[in-house]
């Protein structure tokens, strides 16, 4: 390095990283296999959703095909049934899970001014043996058939409902495969929550109160917090399902008087925190996004702090709304009809203060933030069908329809990716130095945008005309064949958005215009550091004074300490 | 049979609720009478937060957008922190929906779920298995499969019918949108519902919970009798099976009663006594086979026979394997069975 | 950093923030408390539901020496830490020897139940929902015993060689903490299964 002028010895490493072709593959692999570092976990569990999110989406589009025309054989019954069970599975534990804690990995230490996470290596360990239940899940396809000569990969539904799972009803090796890979996936869950909580309380630079903390890192320990009682039920429920089929037990045996329902609370007792757990972090990136391109503080910081907590709070509590046609009675069903819509409460408080964000400000149409208006308007309309879902006569007809099924995706893709791709648009220039190109990120919107709406709007439609969910097929004279016809070309779409991404991260990374620290003009801690982050993250760790340091320091007439 | 329709595309759209229908749009019975109205009522409420939502969302986002030719274009927005009064404004107004949402569903829960059952009404076991129905009526002694026949009731002289539910195997789902909302089928767990069509007629529904490789044939179909042609039909249940002067029938009850198929079938009357597959003491009589799969004609029931695999793949019936001549006479027999 | 902002290092006056080994293992115990949670209610909805023998009543006698035994090395592992840290390293020996000790016992009576169970009772995990729930929240406890034991037993090794110092009393506290844990487990075990379920 002879340069002329003296170059920081932590922008000379990075740049040694990034144009040195002559280390050895072998050493890189090395780099990335052994690191403890925060960053390198992030990026990785980061890489690892999206492979899993290609192949969930190509599971998705073998289903479309097949259901696009009434009485189609495309794939067989016994393929249909893995097919949505490995969609499902993969989309929640390996594409959900991994990317928002990919991206939690990632920025929680910088946006609270800390080297790394509380327990580098405890990240390590939580990530490969999350990746490992990844690998797991998708061996059965080669290695579950067993002796029976039974299915290959899971077919017995994301949520696997006993007694289907029972060895009489699924022998094979196939479920035991899933149970495995959800249970590994679900250690390595609560490791990398662990982390998350105990970094946020034990690792804030000085200054950075807990209200004084960004938003983004607030909803990070809800959701991680939320993992602990989520997950572990879930992972207590795989034990009993474990002991079931192999030393026979008798937890959902019900021929020996155990019971079906049981698995069901224990399930969504996990199930339904866990959509919160994917939709926090969400918020969590719209709460620092949407100040940012709206130009303005976020409204109602402590408003929006105690939305989430109660979110957290009140999502425990909500769970057999899923288990309103399973006979609990009236009593049982008000209940949870009662607490299910109040967690519409909240979430609209979130809604309204994301709207009064925008109020007054001067918003820059950025992909970004496209994709995170996108998020706020398929958010609202998510949020009122679950409204009329939390109904309880209402779900007796519409439970298990495909208005279910058009509703959580409008969560999951409406609400979640959108704001995924937003958090990419937004943050790829941290991770990765270089800019992602602005106009292939709004042809990827737009294109998106018209896949996602012809699939998923359309998708309420079956549902209310008595289409049930999981049937690899329907009859013809049911009316239903139009609306799937239009679903399915929704999906070729999302496809080509989805590809249109993938190609504009990889064209970006090698031949975008060079990021700078600060490409967003934005104003917390993360954008003090260079694009990508040394390995140590902040040579001095910083101090702060309020929640946005970087607008202090920008302006220093009119510092945010001044009203916090 | 070619299992790749192309139907007609125009005939696909849906114009009006036609018998065939499915919609929960539909109402035909009390159940799904009142969850209709309530249903209106929700969506009416959530179309009107949702236009007045989504327009202050649209009126922000066109409104604040960054000018680029303004001449303050290059200056921060004023920066407003909150304000207590608006936060509150906005957390008691969706608690006052709410409250009414509540009240309204708690209304249509009990009405449903809770209202004592009347002496007039029918009773009607059923057992969900894979992939099929079984339907008994203890107190008229009939036993039958897959196809349900209950009388219109008379809001008048309500006659409901009341199905006590459970399953022999995995969860199961009764859903007829037209008549009620869903209701589960769980081993070890009895569930009940009730139905009330007021029009004679096919209503059409299928299982709507998860239960394996064919959980999409496992179809329901109810017919809604008048009183007169529900008696009839009940009369004519409760006879055992006919025995076919026919020598190619009797030929096909002597193979039927050789092979496999008593040990899962029941035929009121003869030796089969099997409880694991349909009753099919009366199966002529019905409309269709394979719990809806496919219509009831000789030549479908000759092929099911010879291999159901080829209309509901991972069926619990195996393929027989008879030869021609057996299999003209199972087919001849089964036809016999009115 | 020449292109980056740099955030002025205010000294904020004493900037302290809870240890992460505590907060870690605080979290830990609230997922393993949701885990043994499930398996708690699992046991109380089967209580009563069997359709064969035997039952809870039939052959489940009190532990109650065990018991004793177990509650009274919450007390022991706390005086090895206080020990350690006023740095007296024999005493903390001794004390973690006497809770390996008391631990050992309560495990020795766990498998002098179960054998009595499994051969002269016949009960089996196979045998009914009792079998089912029993094995399973009494074994997942037993395990969490063991992993104590073991740790404690490391403790105690690198004790006796000198390497653990006044310095290591966090981490020590630490692992008091998870056996602390173990020990409330066995309260709630104890009541659901023998008081309860009986």
């Amino acid at each position: 390095m002879a340069a002329d002028a003296p170059v920081p010895a932590e922008t000379a490493q990075t740049a040694t990283t990034h144009s040195a072709p002559r280390r050895l593959v072998l050493d890189i692999l090395n780099d990335w296999v052994t690191t403890v570092d925060h960053k390198k976990i992030g990026l990785m569990y980061i890489g690892y959703a999206l492979v899993f999110l290609v192949v969930a989406g190509i599971q998705a589009l073998l289903m479309r095909i097949q259901l696009s025309l009434p009485n189609n054989d495309f794939v067989s019954p016994q393929a249909f049934n893995s097919l949505f069970t490995m969609h499902g599975t993969t989309m929640v534990f390996f594409v959900g899970m991994p990317i928002l804690f990919g991206f939690g990995n990632y920025l929680v230490p910088l946006m609270i001014g800390a080297r790394d996470m509380a327990f580098p290596r405890l990240n390590a360990f939580s990530f490969w043996i999350s990746a490992f239940g990844g690998i797991l899940l998708y061996f059965s396809y080669f290695g579950a058939s067993g002796l029976y000569g039974a299915g290959s990969a899971p077919d017995v539904g994301w949520f696997a409902y006993a007694p289907l799972t029972a060895r009489v009803f699924s022998p094979g090796h196939s479920t035991d495969y899933w149970t495995l890979a959800i249970l590994l996936s679900g250690i390595g869950s609560i490791g990398t929550a662990l982390n998350i909580v105990a970094t946020t309380i034990c690792m804030r630079c000085p200054g950075m109160k807990l209200s004084r903390m960004p938003l983004l890192v607030w909803l990070y320990l809800v959701t991680s917090s939320l993992v602990f009682v989520a997950v572990s039920p879930l992972t207590a429920a795989q034990i009993m399902l474990m002991l079931d089929r192999y030393i026979g037990s008798h937890f959902f045996d019900t021929q020996a008087g155990g019971s079906a329902v049981l698995w069901m609370h224990f399930f969504w007792i996990f199930g339904h925190p866990e959509v919160y757990i994917l939709i926090l972090p969400a918020f969590a990136f719209a709460n620092e996004i949407i100040p940012v391109f709206s130009r303005k503080a976020i409204f109602g910081y402590a408003a929006m702090v105690a939305a989430s907590v109660g979110i957290g709070f009140i999502s425990l509590s909500v769970w057999a709304h899923h288990m309103f046609t399973v006979g609990l009675g009236a009593g049982a069903n008000t209940f949870f009809v009662l607490a299910t819509m109040i967690i519409s409460v909240p979430t609209g408080i979130k809604l309204f203060n994301w709207l009064a964000t925008l109020w007054g400000g001067k918003i820059h149409f950025t992909a970004s933030m496209m994709f995170a208006i996108g998020f706020l308007f398929q958010f609202l309309i998510a949020g009122l069908t679950g409204v009329m879902l939390s109904i309880a006569p209402f779900d007796w007809q519409l439970g298990n329809s495909y208005f279910v099924v058009a509703h959580f995706h409008y969560v999951l893709v409406g609400g979640i990716l959108f704001m995924i791709f937003s958090a990419f648009y937004y943050w790829f220039p941290k991770m990765s130095g270089k800019m992602l190109s602005e106009k292939l990120g709004k042809w990827h919107f737009w294109i998106f945008l018209i896949g996602f709406h012809l699939t998923f709007d359309f998708m309420h439609v079956p549902g209310m005309l008595g289409m049930p969910r999981r049937i690899y097929t329907y009859e013809a004279d049911r009316g239903w064949m139009i609306w799937n016809m239009i679903i399915s070309s929704g999906a070729i779409f999302q496809a080509a958005g989805t590809l249109l991404f993938v190609y504009n991260m990889i064209w970006s990374y090698f031949k975008g215009p060079v990021a700078g620290p600060d490409p967003w003009d934005a104003w917390t801690l993360e954008w003090s550091t260079p694009s990508p982050p040394p390995a140590y993250n902040f040579a001095e760790i910083p101090s702060v004074a309020s929640r946005r340091p970087l607008w202090d320091l920008k302006h220093p007439e009119d510092p945010d300490s001044n009203y916090e | 049979m070619a299992r790749t329709v192309w139907p007609d595309l125009a005939a696909q759209i849906p114009t009006g609720f036609s018998h065939g229908s499915t919609s929960i749009f539909a109402p035909a019975g009390t159940p799904a009478h009142s969850i209709f109205g309530l249903s209106m009522l929700v969506l009416g409420i959530t179309l009107a937060i949702f236009l007045v939502v989504a327009g202050l969302f649209l009126y922000a986002v066109v409104r604040y957008r960054h000018r680029a030719e303004d001449a303050n274009a290059s200056r921060e927005p004023s920066q407003i922190f909150g304000s207590n009064q608006i936060e509150l404004s906005w957390t008691v107004i969706p608690i006052l929906i709410v409250v009414l949402l509540f009240l309204a569903t708690t209304r249509v829960i009990f009405m449903t779920q809770s209202i004592p059952k009347p002496a007039s009404s029918l009773d009607i076991n059923v057992v969900g298995h894979q992939f099929w129905w079984e339907y008994s009526y203890p107190k008229l002694g009939v036993v039958t499969a897959n196809e349900l026949h209950i009388p219109v009731s008379d809001p008048k002289k309500p006659t409901p019918s009341y199905l006590t539910m459970t399953s022999a195997d995995t969860d199961h789902s009764f859903w007829v949108p037209r008549l009620a909302g869903k209701m589960d089928l769980i081993p070890n767990q009895i569930n009940t519902m009730w139905m009330d069509p007021q029009q004679a007629g096919l209503y059409l529904g299928q299982c709507a919970q998860y239960c394996g490789v064919q959980h999409a044939k496992m179809l329901i179909r109810v017919y809604a009798d008048s009183p007169a042609d529900f008696a009839a039909w009940v009369a004519h249940q409760k006879q055992p099976a006919v025995e076919s002067a026919d020598p190619q029938a009797a030929a096909g009850r002597a193979i039927f009663q050789h092979n496999s198929c008593i040990s899962c079938h029941t035929i009121a009357g003869t030796v089969a006594t099997g409880r694991f597959g349909p009753d099919l003491t009366h199966v002529a009589s019905r409309e269709t086979i394979g719990s809806g799969a496919i219509p009831n004609n000789p030549a479908n029931l000759r092929a099911f026979v010879d291999n159901p695999e080829h209309f509901k793949p991972g069926v619990l019936m195996p393929a027989m394997h008879m030869n021609d001549k057996d299999l003209d006479a199972i087919t001849a027999y089964l036809a016999s069975l009115k | 950093m020449s292109e980056a902002a740099v955030i002025p290092n205010v000294t904020t006056p004493e900037w302290e923030l809870p240890s992460r080994g505590v907060v870690g293992m605080v979290c830990l115990i609230v997922a393993e408390a949701a885990i043994f949670t499930i398996f708690v209610v699992a046991y109380l909805y089967y209580v009563g539901k069997d359709r064969s023998g035997p039952t809870p009543r039939e052959v489940l006698d009190l532990p109650i020496f065990t018991s004793v035994c177990l509650l009274s090395s919450s007390l022991t592992v706390h005086f090895a830490v206080a020990a350690l840290h006023q740095a007296r390293r024999g005493l903390c020996s001794l004390w973690l020897a006497a809770t390996v000790l008391l631990g050992g016992i309560f495990l020795g009576g766990t498998a002098h139940e179960w054998y009595k169970l499994i051969v002269h009772d016949g009960l089996t995990i196979q045998t009914n929902l009792f079998g089912t729930t029993f094995y399973s929240l009494v074994g997942l406890h037993a395990s969490h015993v063991i992993i104590g034991l073991i740790m404690l037993s490391l403790a105690l090794i690198f004790s006796l060689n000198g390497s653990m110092t006044a310095k290591h009393t966090g981490r020590l506290e630490v692992l008091s903490l998870y056996w602390h844990f173990v020990d409330a487990v066995w309260v709630v075990v104890f009541t659901v299964v023998y008081i309860l379920g009986r």
